[in-house]
């Protein structure tokens, strides 16, 4: 990034021009004093915006429905009641679209994550034309609409019998999610340093040892990232699983939340409120564990890209 | 796609410390092991989605319809000239735009202001750094219920602090021609500020220090110093993120499809929403593809004289 920091030096001459002030600290205190309350007001704001609305969430789960139908409303709930996680998991058909969800997102992390292992390896480590196309098809596949993809997607499935079947969201999903994980791991291999496996290789350990005992136990950290990040991606995702699962019994999460929205009726945010939060939690948690991984693990794979 | 190619390449060079790479410095003799360890992941991708994308393409010069044992013909650009005509699509493509511009841009300013003050030693950063990564963990269907539930017009706290503050608060937010677009775009400003709130702030933690502190000792102030050493230094990252927070919000779908589902009236209407109707609720395959195409190249047209116009500037 050196080339677009090189002007700032230049900035260097306008600034005697403003006199009043005084060089050193006491102004830069001033300054602060000033700006730090200020920095805080917007602060808040932010954690305001951020938060409220999954703290109002959390709090409709806990009201009843004649909280939720007063004329004025109040904003904490009388008391805290479980009603409404047991209605909704009752009358949504939570767990079992809960199990749907969970099927197709395990099976497609391990099938993703077994498949762009060696295939992210081979994109870090050999510098052939493979590197390019790859790159350029993982950045391709992200300006298409899924709307070109997801019709002849949709009847080639067809013809093989697999719309309306979790294995077809599986197969799509795996797809769609291998650009990214692609990325992220290749990045990550990428920062184990080669050097490791020469010295690992000149000891005369064969290239499978070098491979399963350096390179993959340096490797566990981002795997693990990036494989969570695969699996909240297949939970949460929507529109294909809108397209090809029509059967109410193989329905994913999303897809029955979704409906739960079109039947609802005041009466019923509360269930609505809970059935959401149930579904979250998963991908919550997942994502607190990997939250710093991930980060780190994408400005890594971005800037060594 | 050069967007991040081109964004992201500056990144690599500067680092002299890192060691000088030949080429296939792995094992072994490169090109076969490389192709075959590939393989695995680029076999289903060449099934599920190169091939699939191009028959996509090629849909749209079709008359394709849904159904069982329909004849396939190629009606060349019969797609397009109705589509010209389809003042329905148009406004949509209009909404979708208004929609993806006003997220994007909307949102890269409120997320540059949050890490900023991410990237000063704050107390209660720890709180506003982990609520902006919430919205990524959620799906994007359960963002929208909790979003439906603060705009809900009797029930909803926005209309509750507005009763409160003594103003009219019956607004039907998603439900009025004329707040529904707004309100959507708001939601999809929340939704997506993880991404770029991140993105900006590695970005601002990768900015020399050294640099800030020489034109402090020179007499910059703050603004001066993020205008003339922040703002350069994190140019490409913020080419590379509104670029795609572009893609991805032309592309959008599930937010807006519970929120309103394109209501009221079509005034939420995004061309996903639109042509995935198209395609899925009238069986008009061939046309929706058609569509698709028309989006790809608009937005195709949009990226290209954006990151030319980042590189001139970048240049000169």
């Amino acid at each position: 990034m050196t080339q677009a920091i090189a002007p700032a030096p230049e900035t260097r001459f306008p600034e005697p021009t403003d006199g009043q002030k005084p060089k050193g600290t006491p102004s830069a205190k001033r300054t602060r004093a000033v700006t730090r309350p200020l920095q805080y007001i917007a602060l808040a704001l932010y954690i305001v915006f951020l938060g409220f609305p999954l703290l109002f969430l959390l709090i409709t789960a806990f009201k009843t429905p004649q909280e939720l139908q007063s004329p004025d409303p109040q904003f904490l709930p009388q008391q805290f009641n479980f009603d409404n996680f047991v209605a909704a998991i009752d009358k949504a058909n939570l767990i079992h679209a809960a199990g749907n969800s969970l099927f197709v997102a395990v099976l497609t992390t391990v099938i993703v994550t077994a498949i762009s292992l060696p295939a992210a390896y081979a994109l870090a480590r050999f510098r052939t034309k493979l590197r390019g196309v790859a790159t350029g098809w993982i950045l391709l596949s992200q300006v298409f609409p899924f709307i070109l993809i997801i019709i002849p997607l949709f009847l080639v499935l067809k013809q093989i019998g697999l719309v309306n079947n979790l294995f077809g969201l599986v197969l799509v999903y795996t797809v769609w999610s291998l650009p990214f994980a692609l990325w992220m791991l290749q990045g990550y291999v990428a920062g184990v340093p080669v050097e490791l496996e020469e010295a690992g290789s000149m000891d005369g350990a064969s290239r499978f040892r070098v491979l399963r005992s350096i390179v993959l136990p340096l490797l566990a950290p981002g795997l693990v990232a990036t494989s969570l990040f695969t699996f909240i991606s297949s939970w949460n995702e929507f529109f294909f699983a809108l397209v090809l699962i029509q059967d109410p019994n193989l329905q994913t999460l999303p897809l029955t939340l979704a409906r739960f929205v079109g039947a609802e009726g005041q009466v019923q945010l509360g269930q609505l409120a809970a059935a959401s939060l149930l579904a979250t939690i998963p991908s919550l948690v997942f994502f607190a564990l990997i939250q710093r991984r991930l980060t780190s693990g994408l400005m890594s794979g971005a800037v060594k890209g | 796609m050069t967007v991040a190619a081109t964004a992201t390449k500056p990144a690599p060079t500067p680092t002299p410390n890192r060691p000088r790479r030949t080429r296939n410095r792995g094992f072994g003799g490169g090109g076969r092991d490389a192709w075959l360890l590939v393989l695995p992941a680029l076999i289903p991708v060449l099934l599920f989605s190169v091939y699939p994308l191009a028959q996509g393409i090629l849909l749209g010069f079709t008359d394709a319809k849904a159904g069982l044992n329909q004849v396939v013909t190629f009606n060349g650009v019969d797609n397009y000239s109705k589509l010209l005509t389809n003042d329905l699509f148009w406004n949509s493509f209009r909404i979708g735009l208004i929609w993806a511009f006003g997220v994007t841009i909307l949102q890269f300013f409120a997320a540059l202001g949050l890490a900023l003050l991410l990237n000063l030693n704050l107390k209660l950063r720890w709180l506003a750094r982990t609520l902006a990564l919430v919205p990524w963990a959620m799906p994007p269907v359960i963002i929208a219920i909790m979003w439906r539930l603060m705009l809900n017009p009797t029930y909803g706290p926005i209309n509750g602090t507005l009763r409160a503050l003594g103003l009219p608060g019956d607004t039907n937010w998603l439900g009025d021609f004329s707040t529904a677009l707004p309100a959507v775009i708001v939601v999809g400003i929340w939704a997506g500020m993880p991404q770029t709130t991140i993105t900006l702030l590695a970005g601002l933690q990768n900015v020399s220090a050294d640099l800030h502190e020489a034109a402090s000792i020179d007499g910059a102030n703050a603004l001066q110093r993020f205008w003339h050493i922040t703002l350069p230094a994190l140019r490409p990252v913020i080419v590379a993120i509104t670029t795609l927070d572009l893609i991805w919000n032309f592309n959008s779908f599930a937010l807006v499809y519970v929120l309103t589902a394109g209501g009221p009236g079509g005034q939420t209407m995004l061309p996903m929403l639109f042509a995935y109707n198209e395609a899925f609720r009238y069986g008009n395959f061939g046309y929706a593809a058609a569509m698709g195409n028309v989006m790809v190249i608009i937005i195709a047209a949009f990226l290209f004289f954006y990151l030319r116009s980042q590189a001139r500037s970048r240049l000169s």
